[in-house]
């Protein structure tokens, strides 16, 4: 399965909370290549795809932060009008459940994904794995 | 279960007749403190009743509380309705400020209570072979010394270890097969935590059968968690200085509730505030009158602790009622939107619920808004929002089911909120009114 790392963090939203978490990844050199925030009243979450995701899971750990990895499936997007559209179709009709998302553009500027949560990853996969998408892989971007 | 009594004729006594014999011995006591103790005295007076108006049980309401006040004035003997030749005991309880309390006992006194204890211990299962290892403190705190006097009672082998010095504990009640402990619940926890440390294996290098616990509140969860470390049956016990210490309330087999020994206690749970009656099986505070007491009769006495009837007969055939474990101090109730809640309830539906780790805080303002932070568990966190949302709606509505109000719940990052010590900083009130 080319299931990738997103770390998720819990956040009281309480002003300077985004700018301590992001401060970690600075210090620590980690480059942030997609980010989410979901924010419901009180608390939130915030999702980092990172190029040294152990690293960084690491430090937030270290740091007393609330840090958890989540698998996740990368699609490619394509560079034309509806392709995201395309993406989240296929999803949907394959009767699956996006938790959260975030896009991660590559450095190159010339590829994009689509990486999203789902309740059931190894299901996810199972109907998503013959359908000809391009899975994004951890292989492709961390590099530790 | 095999069912054995220490007094059966007096722990299955039909309820008409323990009413009967409690209004005989009540009567008695209220004419007595009436004559002996001026401070009583002058109490009725002030009340407008007279030993003569108490006819039925349900009179005793007419009559005066008791409160730690009055145990100071006339301090120390103005209690006293034997002459001090006719005590042999003196016991202390410290307050938070100043004097402590003085308890004084007669021999009578002392050897009611020991049979309060003795039955007690029975109706766990003991019997005169087992060994007791009694871990309390002695000396002027009843905890230990009364325990002590009840198991001899009752013809068991005591160890009077007294708390402390875990190691030698430990070595006890290896060297001597040890079967019952009687300890404070966060001491057992520690104890414990220590055997499991060294390796040793509860049911197999220690003989520990049952470990009576009390002298602070603590939670089924504890209940639960020391019984599995020590491989050993806990049985709440519940006592204060003022009613002679231990003995007072005990957990039978059944383990559910505290049977409170109704021969010697008159017991009334009040609503805090003002006193009234509270309905059956809802909180209150505990209000306890010394039925057998010689030297130092309490009438109507203001535990503070706060706790409830479990009104069912209970099916261990004793027919004394029962109280629920002491859920907390009536001192740290507060009310919302006009019901009364205290912090221990909170307390024990968060331990109940799994992703919530130890501390929340509460907060009342506004209009009687009340918010409860909770710390979540760091190793419940997945990741998911959905996972988080679905806890605090079960943290809300097991909180609004349990104390009748809805409260706003915020999940709030472990180890940011204070750490529990007490009252103060559980209970956070800015409303003004
Ligand atoms: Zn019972």
């Amino acid at each position: 399965m080319e299931a990738v790392p997103v770390l998720s963090i819990f956040a009281e939203n309480k002003p300077g909370k985004l700018e301590k978490i992001t401060e970690v990844l600075a210090k620590e050199g980690i480059n942030i290549l997609g980010f989410s925030i979901v924010s419901v009243k009180d608390f939130g979450v915030i999702k980092f795809l990172v190029d040294k995701p152990e690293k960084a899971y690491q430090k937030f750990k270290e740091r007393g932060f609330t840090v958890a990895k989540v698998p996740c499936l990368g699609i490619e997007l394509e560079d034309r009008p509806g392709g995201l559209y395309e993406v989240v179709k296929l999803i949907s009709s394959k009767e699956i459940n996006i938790e959260s998302a975030l896009v991660y553009v590559a450095e190159t500027r010339k590829k994009a994904y689509f990486v999203f949560e789902v309740e059931d990853l190894d299901s996810a996969w199972e109907k998503l794995k013959g359908e000809g998408a391009n899975f994004l892989r951890a292989s492709d971007f961390i590099k530790e | 279960m095999e069912k054995r009594y220490f007094n059966p004729k007096i722990e299955l006594l039909p309820r008409e007749e323990l009413g009967a014999l409690q209004l005989k011995k009540l009567k008695k006591i209220i004419n007595k403190v009436y004559k002996r103790v001026p401070h009583y005295r002058k109490k009725f007076e002030e009340a407008g009743v007279k030993p003569s108006h108490l006819k039925t049980l349900e009179d005793i309401r007419h009559f005066p509380f008791t409160t730690k006040e009055d145990l100071f004035v006339d301090y120390p003997f103005g209690l006293l309705a034997e002459p001090l030749e006719k005590v042999v005991r003196l016991h202390t309880s410290s307050g938070t400020t100043g004097k402590p309390k003085a308890l004084f006992f007669s021999r009578k006194d002392v050897m009611a209570q020991a049979e309060l204890i003795a039955r007690s211990l029975v109706m766990s299962g003991a019997t005169s072979g087992d060994i007791l290892q009694n871990s309390m403190t002695y000396g002027l705190f009843t905890g230990a010394l009364v325990m002590h006097y009840g198991a001899e009672l009752l013809g068991m082998l005591v160890i009077p270890a007294g708390p402390g010095n875990t190691e030698r504990q430990i070595e006890l009640m290896r060297t001597f097969g040890t079967t019952c402990i009687h300890m404070t619940p966060s001491y057992a926890l520690y104890v414990a935590s220590l055997i499991q440390e060294k390796g040793l294996k509860p049911g197999k290098d220690l003989k520990l059968k049952r470990a009576y616990l009390g002298a602070e509140p603590y939670t089924e969860e504890t209940r639960r968690k020391i019984e599995e470390m020590l491989k050993v049956d806990v049985f709440n016990c519940y006592g204060l200085s003022e009613m002679g210490g231990p003995g007072v309330g005990f957990e039978c087999p059944v383990k559910e509730g505290l049977h409170l020994w109704e021969d010697a206690f008159l017991v009334e749970i009040v609503n805090p505030e003002n006193g009234e009656p509270v309905k059956p099986g809802e909180v209150g505070e505990l209000v306890l009158t010394s039925l057998n007491r010689e030297a130092m009769p309490l009438i109507r006495y203001r535990t503070r602790d706060l706790t409830r009837f479990i009104p069912e007969p209970c099916s261990c055939g004793r027919t004394h009622v029962r109280i629920a474990r002491i859920l907390g101090r009536a001192d740290d109730m507060f009310i919302v939107r006009g019901v009364n809640i205290f912090p221990q309830q909170i307390e024990g539906v968060l331990m109940g619920i799994k992703g919530v780790a130890q501390n929340y805080q509460i907060i009342l303002e506004g209009y009687d808004e009340m918010t409860v932070k909770v710390e979540i568990d760091r190793d419940f966190f997945d990741g998911r929002i959905e996972r988080l949302l679905k806890l605090k709606e079960e943290i809300t509505e097991k909180l609004r089911q349990a104390i009748q109000v809805r409260p706003k719940v915020e999940l709030v990052e472990p180890g940011t909120l204070p750490v529990s010590e007490g009252k103060a900083k559980r209970v956070i009130d800015k409303r003004t009114l």
